[in-house]
């Protein structure tokens, strides 16, 4: 189960106008903009949910999947992953260091993809990285055997292991980085826009994928995009953020409307809340 | 330990890939070596009695760090974790279960193994053909060939905990490029690396030597030649022993704090 209760995070970003005059100025004198990234975000999913977690550009869909990670810390606000306390920041009691999860413990029991990002060594081919993610990870032969042979098959990844990951399309690697965070096994996924970019027939296998994985391994799954497509084929559940903050919370009937495209509706409810 | 004992040996593997660059790298190291020992050449045919080395030990010394260069240059960063810090790509590298101090420590480790592996062996090679005074000479003693050892590879060590220290502090900095700059120039004067440090005058060479710079190639390389023995030698190894932790621990410190801050850049 994940839980976020209030949680908030701001960003304290220097900004100035284009221009040379304008570069010399900036430094002497900076002006900063505090950029509400989350405001009282609360949510709570339950083990096995998929859910899509959509919002705007900017809306503060990547602060959460980071402070679900463990990576980000949020000003305030406390936060629970499968029992482990990741952060109860701004309150009265702080937690003791025994109290918190740490990130290590915390990393090594989720899996998380982050669609503009790779996390395979570039320079070799893709079976080493898997090969290093095992030991990373302490998985056990057995253990990585079974699960790089279900991911080979399902993600149709067979040849691919073989090339360097600099010379694999964008599709390509999109399914490798897929299989390289799902390697030991874990109960939590965060995908953040698993699909940018790839072509329908991939586009088409990593869905299909997602969702074998959450009905067999009965894997949880949150998922940030902005393709329609994705949240209809996948999420049962959709949370709306918008400028940092829940606005909605509810099934896919909730907000469909007949007749209307998934992307029509999604840009009506966009203007409906002025975000 | 294993997860980063494997992330070694990819990254040394993958390190040993470069081969023209090791070509490239072992002509300069040549030229370099040559134009040094000419140099100091004509500074000792100047006046023999005011060099505070022998011209074997120099020349043995200029052909060490020739050979070596990748276990001791300053500029030799790994890239990659400067990018990965300036474009958020560390994001990656904090999702998975690894200290990332210790897997940036184990990652120079392997860099600069496999940079020195391909270079080392063919330097040292024609060095020690070449005439006395001019080439690289036998060790001292069998017994200065151990302490040589031993000293290299503590001073291997601290040269990357030195690193370390940069790669951290840009956690916070988010660019490197400024600290690099400050920290090449810095190291290259003070570890003896542009001219060996018994050069320097007396007492600016006293303090220099117990700085964590002077702890890199500067004693390894003069017990080689037996420059630098007995009770001086033990002491300048208990230093470079000292500084390794010190450096070790203070890294750690800053890396664990800049790890909790480095807001992560970008999307």
């Amino acid at each position: 189960m994940i839980t976020m209760e209030n949680v908030c995070k701001s960003y304290r970003i220097a900004k100035r106008n284009a221009g040379f005059t304008e570069a010399c100025k900036a430094l002497f004198h900076r002006e900063y903009e505090e950029i509400h990234a989350l405001r009282n975000v609360s949510f709570t999913i339950n083990d096995g949910e998929m859910v899509g977690y959509i919002g705007p550009n900017g809306a503060g869909k990547s602060s959460t999947i980071k402070i679900l990670s463990g990576i980000l810390i949020p000003d305030s606000g406390y936060v629970t992953v499968d029992g482990r306390i990741l952060w109860n920041s701004g309150t009265k009691v702080p937690l003791t260091k025994q109290e918190r999860c740490s990130r290590i413990e915390h990393v090594s029991r989720i899996g998380v993809v982050f669609g503009q990002r790779s996390q395979l060594w570039w320079d070799v081919p893709v079976i080493d990285s898997f090969e290093l993610l095992k030991d990373i990870y302490s998985i056990s032969e057995p253990v990585y055997r079974e699960n790089l042979e279900e991911l080979t098959e399902l993600l149709n990844l067979g040849e691919l292991l073989r090339t360097p990951t600099r010379q694999l399309s964008l599709g390509q690697r999109m399914r490798c980085e897929i299989a390289a965070s799902l390697l030991h096994s874990p109960k939590i996924l965060f995908l953040d826009e698993p699909t940018i970019g790839l072509d329908a027939v991939s586009k088409l296998a990593v869905r299909e994928f997602v969702k074998k994985r959450n009905q067999e391994h009965g894997t949880t799954v949150i998922l940030t995009t902005h393709d329609m497509q994705d949240i209809e084929a996948l999420a049962s559940r959709i949370i709306l953020i918008g400028k940092g903050q829940i606005l909605m919370d509810g099934g896919l009937e909730d907000i469909k409307r007949g007749g209307e495209s998934m992307d029509e509706t999604l840009a009506e409810l966009y203007r409906a809340y002025e975000i | 330990m294993k997860k980063y004992i494997s992330f070694f040996r990819l990254r040394l593997v993958t390190g040993l890939q470069y081969r023209t660059a090791a070509l490239a790298g072992m002509a300069t190291q040549f030229f370099w070596g040559f134009m040094e020992i000419m140099v100091f050449h004509a500074f000792y045919e100047a006046d023999p009695a005011a060099y505070p080395m022998t011209m074997e030990a120099t020349a043995s010394y200029v052909w060490l760090q020739q050979a070596l260069l990748a276990f001791f240059g300053a500029w030799m960063f790994e890239g990659e974790i400067f990018d990965i810090i300036n474009n958020g790509n560390l994001a990656y590298e904090l999702c998975r279960p690894i200290h990332i101090y210790d897997m940036w420590f184990a990652r120079s480790i392997a860099l600069r193994l496999s940079r020195a592996a391909l270079r080392c062996i063919p330097i040292l090679t024609v060095a020690a053909f070449l005439p006395k005074g001019y080439g690289l000479e036998l060790p001292a003693s069998a017994q200065a060939f151990f302490w040589f050892i031993v000293s290299l590879s503590l001073g291997l060590l601290v040269m990357i905990s030195l690193n370390m220290l940069v790669y951290v502090a840009s956690l916070f900095t988010i660019s490197g490029d400024g600290l690099k700059i400050l920290f090449c120039s810095v190291v290259e004067v003070l570890s003896g690396q542009i001219i060996p440090l018994p050069f320097f005058p007396e007492h600016v060479q006293r303090i220099l030597e117990l700085n964590p710079f002077a702890s890199t190639g500067n004693v390894p390389f003069r017990i080689y030649s037996g420059n630098l023995s007995g009770q001086q030698m033990y002491r300048a190894i208990l230093v470079q022993f000292i500084w390794l932790i010190v450096l070790n621990v203070v890294g750690r410190m800053i890396g664990a704090r800049g790890e909790r801050r480095a807001v992560v850049q970008g999307g």
